[in-house]
This record gives structure tokens, C-alpha cells and sequence, in this order.
């Protein structure tokens, strides 16, 4: 009953606060001087359409590979965590049948077509990045949802975890030395102009942005991968 | 207008993820409950960088780069969404591989079994 009582408090309480926000919001009606000075400089400084990727990968560049040592420390905590000591599912599968029921002929299927369209598609997403909506997480994010269907579809496909695992190290080793090359020819760390620029939204330009969006998805998608495939029982 | 209606929208969705996060037992449910509160973060961050009348930030046939600065969204929170997603999406996964390890340990995955750690 308290408890009960201490959790209305809670919600009522937060929902105030979040009540007052709504009620002092006032849509902008202009950019605020850094997001203009964004909007302004990724284009004409860096060359790429896509104000965001520019953003994520040249400006906020350091951050990114924060958030990439996140998910490979998260792909690594889940490894131990289900990895050693976890007790083998024969003994603990006594409520469920031995025989696990094969996916059905249309999850097959679906997954012979499928698969190979969600690779071209992740390949756009990655290579699209600089110029439209996409880059490296979501191309990522798209490889590693093929993968999860492959797991689906064939319950014995082992993916090559040595092959994943040395894939994305050497994803992340060329991110690094990309950033690198930019301290030592360019700007700073994680510059894009290590490369020439080339027209403005051509495919191949926007310097190094589309070079490290392809890093970056090859690593998401390996590590999301990775981490998928250790949640098999 | 739009962007008061999608703010609300991820406030009460945070709201709805806290209400779920306390009121219920079950493991996984307080994880769904988790993952409904970030989702609503993303929400709120998204809807304060909305400009009225703004496209999205990005230079194409559709929009000038002479006009670019007067009718874009602000591109700051939608970065660092993008950033917050997989982060939201790394923690959900490492709260799963728990969730996972608690059920072997008690066969259950009500929290009331767990009280080795109650203070």
C-alpha cells in the first residue's frame, strides 16, 4: 500500500514538472547561433549535403568513437555475462520440448529473398550517408538485422565470431588512424579534408565522410552481430 | 503546433515507462518499461530542435544552400538522438544478457525473488 502510494507521488509528481515544460515551450522560430553556424559550415567547409552525418562524424567525430567503444564494451559484457559458467540448455529445458520446431517454410523462404536485399539495402544506407538520410549506425543497424533473420531462418548458421571479431578490430583501428591523419594533415582529430572534398554532392566527396560512415557500419554491423549471436541459447 | 503535439507525445510516454518501471515485477516488463522511457527522451529531444516551417537539414534539389539557414531544423538534437539510440539499444542489451542470468539463477523472473540485494 505504501509503496503503491509512493509510486502515484512519483508519477504525479513527474508528470507536474513534464505538465510545466509543455506548458513554457515555445516552438524556435530561428537557429540558434551553434546549429546555424552547423548548417552553414558542413556544406561549405566540408563538403557533405547532409548536415547531420557532417556533424556526427567530423564535428562531434571524438564522440562517435566514444559511442563505438560503448558498443564494443557492451558486445564484450554481454559475451561474459552469457558466456562462461552458463548453465548448459540441455538441463535447464525440461519445461520446453528437446526438439526445437524448425522455422516454417514462408520465415525460409522469406529469408532467401530477403537477405540479399537487406545487404544491397545496408550497403546503400552506409555508402548514402554524406547525402541523404543513412550513414554508418543505421546501414549498421540494417546489416544486423539480416543477420538476425538469418539466425531465424537457419537456427544452425554459426556465424564466424573470429572473422566478426577481427573485422570490427580493424574497423576501429582505421577509424582511428583516419583521425589520426586528419591531426597530422588536416584540421584535427578526426578531420574529413585528409581526402580532397571533390563536387559537392557527388557520390565520392565530402573528403573522408563516406570512408569512415563505411568503417563505422562494417563495425556497428559486426558488433550487433556479435552481440546477437551470443543471446542464442 | 506539430512539434507541442510530439513533445507531450514523448513526455508521456516517459511517463508511461516510469509507471511501468515501478509498478510491475516482472523483469522483463521493467526493461520494456526502461526502453519506453528512453524511447521518450529521443522523442522530447527531437521535438525542442523542431524550427517552425523547418526541413530536414539536408542540401539537395529540394533545398538551396542560400536558404539553408532559414528553413532547416535544428540538426543538433537529431545528432545526438542518433548517438542516444544506440546507447539506449547497448543498455537494453546488457540489461537482456542480466535478465537472462537471473532467470538461470531462481527460474523466475519475478524481482520479489531476488532479495539477496535488498537493503
Amino acid at each position: 500500500m505504501i509503496r503503491r502510494l509512493f509510486t502515484i507521488v512519483a508519477i504525479v509528481s513527474f508528470g507536474l514538472v513534464f505538465a510545466s515544460l509543455a506548458i513554457g515551450y515555445t516552438e524556435q522560430q530561428f537557429l540558434r547561433p551553434l546549429a546555424e553556424s552547423y548548417v552553414r559550415l558542413v556544406p561549405q567547409a566540408l563538403g557533405a549535403p547532409n548536415v547531420i552525418t557532417g556533424i556526427l562524424l567530423t564535428y562531434r567525430g571524438f564522440d562517435t568513437l566514444g559511442e563505438v567503444a560503448v558498443l564494443f564494451m557492451v558486445a564484450a559484457s554481454v559475451g561474459l555475462v552469457l558466456g562462461a559458467g552458463r548453465s548448459p540448455p540441455s538441463v535447464s529445458s525440461e519445461d520446453r520440448p528437446e526438439e526445437a520446431r524448425p522455422p516454417s517454410e514462408i520465415v525460409r523462404s522469406g529469408a532467401e529473398i530477403l537477405v540479399p536485399l537487406i545487404s544491397i539495402f545496408a550497403a546503400y544506407i552506409i555508402m548514402n550517408g554524406h547525402l541523404s538520410a543513412g550513414g554508418g549506425f543505421q546501414g549498421g543497424a540494417v546489416i544486423a538485422s539480416g543477420v538476425l533473420l538469418m539466425l531465424l531462418a537457419y537456427p544452425q548458421f554459426q556465424p564466424n565470431l573470429e572473422f566478426l571479431s577481427a573485422t570490427e578490430s580493424v574497423a576501429g583501428a582505421l577509424f582511428v588512424l583516419a583521425g589520426i591523419a586528419g591531426l597530422i594533415v588536416a584540421g584535427g582529430f578526426l578531420d574529413n579534408r585528409i581526402l580532397p572534398l571533390g563536387q559537392f554532392g557527388a557520390f565520392f566527396s565530402a573528403g573522408a565522410i563516406p570512408l569512415l560512415s563505411v568503417l563505422l557500419g562494417v563495425k556497428v554491423g559486426c558488433e550487433l552481430s556479435v552481440i546477437l549471436e551470443k543471446f542464442r541459447p | 503546433m506539430i512539434s507541442s503535439i510530439v513533445l507531450i507525445t514523448g513526455l508521456l510516454l516517459i511517463l508511461v515507462g516510469l509507471w511501468g518501471l515501478l509498478t510491475h515485477r516482472n523483469i522483463l516488463r521493467i526493461i520494456i518499461g526502461f526502453s519506453l522511457m528512453g524511447t521518450g527522451t529521443h522523442i522530447v529531444t527531437v521535438a525542442i530542435g523542431y524550427v517552425r516551417n523547418g526541413t530536414a537539414p539536408i542540401i539537395d534539389r529540394a533545398l538551396d544552400l542560400s536558404e539553408a539557414t532559414s528553413r532547416v531544423v535544428d540538426p543538433i538534437p537529431s545528432a545526438l538522438v542518433v548517438t542516444a539510440i544506440v546507447i539506449g539499444m547497448a543498455v537494453t542489451a546488457v540489461m537482456l544478457a542480466f535478465a537472462i542470468r537471473l532467470y538461470d539463477s531462481k527460474k523466475t523472473l519475478s524481482i520479489d525473488a531476488f532479495t539477496e540485494s535488498k537493503w
